[in-house]
C-alpha cells in the first residue's frame, strides 16, 4: 500500500462533496447571510472616478485587518464601466453570470460593460474557487448589494447636482434620469462626484424586486466569446514570458514509487535540454510526488527528452492496485453485512412480509476528469518571490503550499488566475502548480510546466469506482417498504472516497431503510469529480427504485412520485434549503409532461425517468431511447463475454429547479453539457488498474463521446419565486444515467447495473 | 526551414524537422490559438487548415508542410479583423463553455463549409466527429454550423 499522505486531498474533497449533500445548505448557511455592517469600500482613482470594492465572507471574520480594500470593485471612470469577476472560469460561465448580477442592480448597460478577471487576493475576497456549484449562491446577495450601492451613490450625485430629491430620479442603461425636467447624466459623468459621497450602509440601499429584473434571466452570451473565436491566448497553457523555458516532470507510473536512479547525465546532453534533476517528494499526495524534472527550450524538446528518460523506480511503497482483484473482493464483501451508516425502521421485518422483492448488484468503474486542457502552470521564482500563472479551480488555496515548497512567505507569492480548459473538479487539486513551483525554484528562468495527456490521466485524482448490493421490497399495495443499500467503497489511504450517508436517496422517504458501508483499500488518489458522490449514487438508487416499481408491476413514474410523497423538507435541510419533496415532485411531473410520459412508442423504444437532488438543485430527467437487436459477442474489460447492442438516445427532457436563472443561455448550455458529459461517461468511460498502473492514459482508450451520437436535449426551468438561485454546473449530471438505464429496461427488458454500460454490450449509435 | 502561416512566411532557422507543426505554431511562432489536447491525433484541439483541408497538427512534422498554406484560428477572420459568419454564429449562439476545443471546432467547420457550403446534418456530423468537446457543447456547435449552412442555402450573404 502507498505510504502517501492524503489528508489534504481528503480535506478538499470533503469540502466540495459536502456541497452535494442534502444538508449542504444548512452547513453553509453562513454563505447566504450578508453582513449587516457596511461591507463596501470606496477608493479614489487617478483622474477621478468611482471605484467600489466589496469586502467579503472571510474579510468579515478578520474585519479588523481589512479596513481598506481596493479589490473586487466596480470601477467607473473615463474608460467606462468595468466589473471584476472574482471566481475562476472553468466553463461554468461565472465570468459572465457573476458580473450580470452586479450590472442588474447597477442598472448598467450590459453591452458597454468591460469584464475583467479579478486578482487573486484571499485577504480581500475570502476564498476564491470554482467548485461545489457555489459561485452563484455564495455571491448572489453580496453582488446585488454591490451593484445597488453603486447605483444609489450615482443617484445621490445626480440629485445633488440638480438639487432634487433622489426619490424623483430613476436609472436605466448607465444613465440617471429626471423625469420632471427630462435631464439625464451618464454614470461616467457622475462617477467623480459619486466617489466623494459616503458609502450608504446596506440597510439604506434598496434592492430591486426580482420582477423588475431586466438583465437577469435573459440569454446573455459569454464575455470571452469573441476572444475565444479569434484564438486569443486566454488559457494557462497560452502563457508566455520573456526567456521562459519549458518543463516536464516524470513521476512513477505506479503512484507512490520513488526514483532509484535515472540517466540524467544522458538527458542533459540532449539537444534543447537545459537542465534535468531529481526531486524528492514531500510524501503528501496532494503536492509533490517524487520524480525527474527536465527543463528544455521548447515543449516538444521536453517531450522528446522525457521519452528518452530511463528511470529505475523503487516501487516498494508504490501502488499495487488491481481492478480485477478489487472486483473479486467486492463480490465477496457483498455477501457480508457491513458497518451500518443508517438503520431506520426494521428492514428485515419488511423483507419477510414484503410481497415482491428485488435484488441487484451494481458496479461502477473509475473515471478520469480529463479536462481538455492538460494540467500546466507557469512559475517564476526570483529568490524572494514567486509568481504563478495557473489554470486552477482553487487559486487562493494554492498559495500557502506554494510558499512552503519554495521557502517563501505567503505574501511573497502572487498567483495570476488563467482561464481553465475544463475543470470538473480536477483543478481543485493543485499538484501540477506545486510541481511547477518546485521546478521553478531550481531554474534561473521562468518555466512553463506542461503535463502530457498521458500524465493528465495517469496522475489524475480519479472518481472512485464502487459496488452496491441492493435489496428491497414492496408491500401488498406495491408501495416500497424496505430498502437496503450495502455500499462497497474504495478507500485511498484507508479513507473511503465518496462516503455514503443516511441522507442519500431514499433516506427519510422509505420507512425501513438500512445503509451499510465497507471499503477496499486503494492507493491511487481519488477525489471530487463533477457532482461528487451524487454522480454515481444517483445511478444506483434511481435504477433500483425502477427495479422495485417493475417488481410491483407498477408505473415507474407513479412509484417515484409516491416515494417522494407529501411536500416537506427531508434530509436535514432546515429553513427549506435542503431537499424539498414538493420541489422534487414539481420537476418530476414537469419533465414527465414535457416528454409525453406514457405515450405510445415504437417497438424496442422506451422511456425512463429519474430524479436527483444535489448541490441544492432539484432535477428530473426523462430519457427516450431505442435499443437495436442482439449482435456479435465481445469481451468486455472485465474479461466477460457480452452481446453487443446498439443504443440510440433520442430525446432527453430535463426539468430543473435551481431557483431563478441568472443567465438563461449559460444555464441551457450547462444542462446540455451535463447531459452529454453524463451520457459519455455512462456509455464507455472507464479507467482500470493492474499492477498499480492505470491502463488507459489517452483518448484512444478513454473514449469520450463524439458529436454524431448526441441526443436532442430540452431544458426546462421551474422558478416559483420563493427561492434564491443555486448552481447548475453539477446537479443535472447525476439523474441522466439512471433515466437512460431505466429507458433501456423499458425498451428491451435488460437492466443495466454497470457503468459504463459498454461493459454490458451497449454502444451508442 | 520556412513555412507560410496565415499569409506570412516565417523562417524557423535550424529547427528539428520532426517537430510537430502544433509546437512550432505555439512555441516558435507564438500562435497560441491552436491547442494541445492529446498529442495522438484523437481530440482535434490542434486542428489547422493545410491548403484549406482540416489537419491535426500534433503529429504532423513541420518538414512535411513544405509550400502549403497553413491557416490557424488567428487567420480565420479577415485581415481587417472582420469575423466570418461562422465565427459570429459561434458568438451569437454562445457555443463555448470552457472554450478550449473551440478553435479546433471552428477550423474543422471552416474546412467543411469551404468544400461544401450547404452540408446536411450527416455531413456535419461526419466532418465534426474528429473534434472532441469535453464540455459537451456538440448541440450548439452543430446549430452554429447549421445556421451558416442555412444562410448559404437561402443565398444570403453570397455564401
Ligand atoms: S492534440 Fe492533436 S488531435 Fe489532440
Ligand atoms: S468547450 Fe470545453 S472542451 Fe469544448
Amino acid at each position: 500500500m502507498s505510504t502517501l499522505n492524503y489528508d489534504s486531498v481528503n480535506e478538499i474533497t470533503e469540502f466540495f462533496t459536502r456541497q452535494a449533500q442534502p444538508d449542504y445548505a444548512t452547513q453553509n448557511a453562513h454563505i447566504f447571510k450578508l453582513d449587516r455592517r457596511q461591507f463596501l469600500k470606496l477608493t479614489g482613482i487617478a483622474g477621478g472616478g468611482l471605484m467600489l470594492g466589496f469586502a467579503l465572507s472571510r474579510a468579515r471574520a478578520h474585519a479588523d485587518h481589512v479596513d481598506f480594500n481596493p479589490s473586487g470593485y466596480i470601477k467607473i471612470d473615463s474608460e467606462g464601466i468595468t466589473l471584476y469577476a472574482p471566481n475562476p472560469e472553468i466553463g461554468q460561465g461565472v465570468k459572465t453570470s457573476l458580473p450580470m448580477i452586479v450590472a442588474e442592480e447597477l442598472d448598467a448597460d450590459w453591452t458597454e460593460i468591460r469584464v475583467v478577471q479579478s486578482e487573486i487576493n484571499p485577504a480581500a475576497y475570502g476564498q476564491q474557487y470554482a467548485g461545489g456549484s457555489t459561485a452563484i449562491p455564495s455571491n448572489y446577495a453580496k453582488l446585488r448589494q454591490a451593484g445597488a450601492t453603486a447605483r444609489a451613490m450615482l443617484v445621490q450625485a445626480a440629485a445633488e447636482q440638480w438639487s432634487v430629491s433622489p426619490s424623483t430620479l430613476s436609472t436605466e442603461l448607465s444613465q440617471v434620469l429626471h423625469a420632471g425636467t427630462g435631464q439625464q447624466l451618464s454614470y461616467q459623468e457622475l462617477a467623480s462626484m459619486a466617489a466623494t459621497l459616503p458609502v450608504p450602509s446596506s440597510e439604506n440601499v434598496r434592492l430591486k424586486d426580482p420582477k423588475q429584473f431586466r438583465l437577469l434571466g435573459t440569454r446573455t452570451t459569454g464575455v470571452d466569446n469573441e476572444a475565444l473565436v479569434r484564438g486569443e491566448p486566454l488559457f494557462g497553457i497560452d502563457v508566455s514570458l520573456p526567456d521562459m523555458k519549458y518543463a516536464i516532470y516524470q513521476k512513477c507510473p505506479a503512484i507512490g514509487g520513488t526514483v532509484q536512479s535515472a540517466n540524467i547525465e544522458d538527458i542533459k546532453k540532449m539537444r534543447g535540454v537545459v537542465d534535468a534533476f531529481t526531486l524528492e517528494g514531500t510524501g503528501n499526495g496532494n503536492d509533490l510526488l517524487p520524480g525527474v524534472a527536465i527543463i528544455a527550450n521548447s515543449t516538444w524538446e521536453a517531450f522528446q527528452a522525457k521519452r528518452a528518460l530511463k528511470i529505475e523506480w523503487n516501487e516498494t511503497n508504490a501502488a499495487k492496485d488491481s481492478w480485477s482483484a478489487a472486483r473479486k473482493e467486492a463480490a465477496r464483501l457483498a455477501q457480508e453485512p457491513a458497518t451500518q451508516i443508517a438503520n431506520n425502521g426494521d428492514f428485515d421485518a419488511a423483507m419477510s412480509t414484503g410481497t415482491a422483492t428485488s435484488r441487484g448488484f451494481y458496479e461502477y468503474h473509475f473515471v478520469s476528469h480529463a479536462p481538455l486542457e492538460p494540467q500546466n502552470c507557469t512559475a517564476h521564482y526570483k529568490g524572494d518571490s514567486l509568481e504563478l500563472w495557473a489554470p486552477t479551480q482553487t487559486p487562493s488555496w494554492a498559495i500557502p503550499t506554494a510558499a512552503r515548497l519554495t521557502g517563501l512567505e505567503e505574501s511573497q507569492v502572487t498567483l495570476h488566475q488563467m482561464r481553465c480548459g475544463g475543470g470538473f473538479g480536477r483543478r481543485l487539486y493543485n499538484d501540477f502548480l506545486f510541481e511547477a513551483a518546485a521546478i521553478a525554484r531550481r531554474s534561473k528562468n521562468p518555466v512553463k510546466l506542461q503535463w502530457t495527456r498521458e500524465d493528465d490521466v495517469r496522475y489524475d485524482l480519479f472518481r472512485a469506482g464502487g459496488f452496491h448490493q441492493m435489496d428491497g421490497c414492496v408491500d401488498d399495495n406495491g408501495k416500497v417498504t424496505g430498502w437496503r443499500n450495502r455500499y462497497i467503497a474504495f478507500a485511498p489511504g484507508g479513507r473511503p472516497a465518496n462516503s455514503m450517508s443516511g441522507g442519500v436517496f431514499p433516506g427519510g422517504l422509505v420507512e425501513n431503510l438500512r445503509v451499510e458501508q465497507t471499503a477496499i483499500n486503494w492507493a491511487h488518489r481519488c477525489a471530487a469529480w463533477r457532482a461528487p458522490g451524487a454522480n454515481v449514487f444517483a445511478f444506483v438508487v434511481q435504477s433500483f427504485l425502477d427495479e422495485l416499481a417493475h417488481a410491483a408491476q407498477r408505473d415507474s413514474l407513479e412509484v417515484l412520485l409516491e416515494v417522494l410523497g407529501e411536500p416537506r423538507s427531508v434530509g436535514g435541510g432546515r429553513r427549506g434549503r435542503g431537499m424539498h419533496t414538493g420541489r422534487a415532485v414539481n420537476v418530476v411531473k414537469f419533465a414527465a409532461e414535457k416528454a409525453g410520459w406514457g405515450k405510445e412508442l415504437p417497438k424496442s423504444s422506451g422511456m425512463g425517468v429519474a430524479f436527483y437532488y444535489s448541490h441544492a438543485g432539484h432535477i428530473a430527467i426523462v430519457a427516450e431511447v431505442s435499443v437495436g437487436g442482439e449482435e456479435d459477442t465481445v469481451t468486455n474489460r472485465s474479461g466477460e463475454n457480452v452481446i453487443r447492442r446498439k443504443l440510440k438516445v433520442h430525446n432527453v427532457t430535463v426539468a430543473s429547479d435551481v431557483g431563478p436563472i441568472i443567465n438563461l443561455s449559460g444555464a441551457e448550455n450547462q444542462v446540455e453539457g451535463s447531459v452529454i458529459d453524463a451520457l459519455s461517461t455512462m456509455m464507455d468511460l472507464s479507467i482500470t488498474f493492474e499492477n498499480g498502473r492505470a491502463e488507459q492514459t489517452n483518448f484512444d482508450k478513454y473514449r469520450i463521446m463524439r458529436a454524431s451520437v448526441s441526443p436532442a436535449v430540452e431544458a426546462h426551468f421551474i422558478d416559483t419565486g420563493e427561492h434564491s438561485p443555486t448552481g447548475l454546473g453539477e446537479p443535472v449530471f447525476p439523474p441522466l444515467a439512471p433515466a437512460v438505464g431505466n429507458a433501456i429496461f423499458a425498451a428491451c427488458g435488460h437492466r443495466v447495473r454497470t457503468l459504463p454500460i459498454s461493459e454490458e454490450g451497449f454502444y451508442l449509435g | 526551414m520556412k513555412i507560410n502561416v496565415n499569409g506570412a512566411t516565417h523562417d524557423l532557422g535550424e529547427i528539428n524537422p520532426r517537430t510537430p507543426l502544433l509546437w512550432v505554431l505555439r512555441d516558435h511562432l507564438s500562435l497560441f490559438g491552436t491547442k494541445y489536447g492529446c498529442g495522438i491525433s484523437q481530440c482535434g484541439a490542434c486542428t489547422v487548415l493545410l491548403n484549406g483541408e482540416a489537419m491535426k497538427s500534433c503529429l504532423y512534422p513541420v518538414s512535411a508542410v513544405g509550400d502549403a498554406q497553413v491557416t490557424t484560428i488567428e487567420g480565420v477572420a479577415a485581415k481587417d479583423g472582420t469575423l466570418t459568419r461562422l465565427q459570429q454564429a459561434w458568438i451569437d449562439l454562445d457555443v463555448a463553455q470552457c472554450g478550449y476545443c473551440q478553435a479546433g471546432q471552428i477550423i474543422s467547420a471552416e474546412a467543411l463549409l469551404r468544400k461544401n457550403p450547404t452540408p446536411t446534418d450527416d455531413e456535419i456530423y461526419a466532418a465534426m466527429d474528429p473534434n472532441l468537446c469535453r464540455c459537451g457543447t456538440y448541440i450548439r456547435i452543430h446549430n452554429a454550423i447549421k445556421r451558416v449552412a442555412d444562410e448559404n442555402k437561402s443565398g444570403q450573404n453570397g455564401g
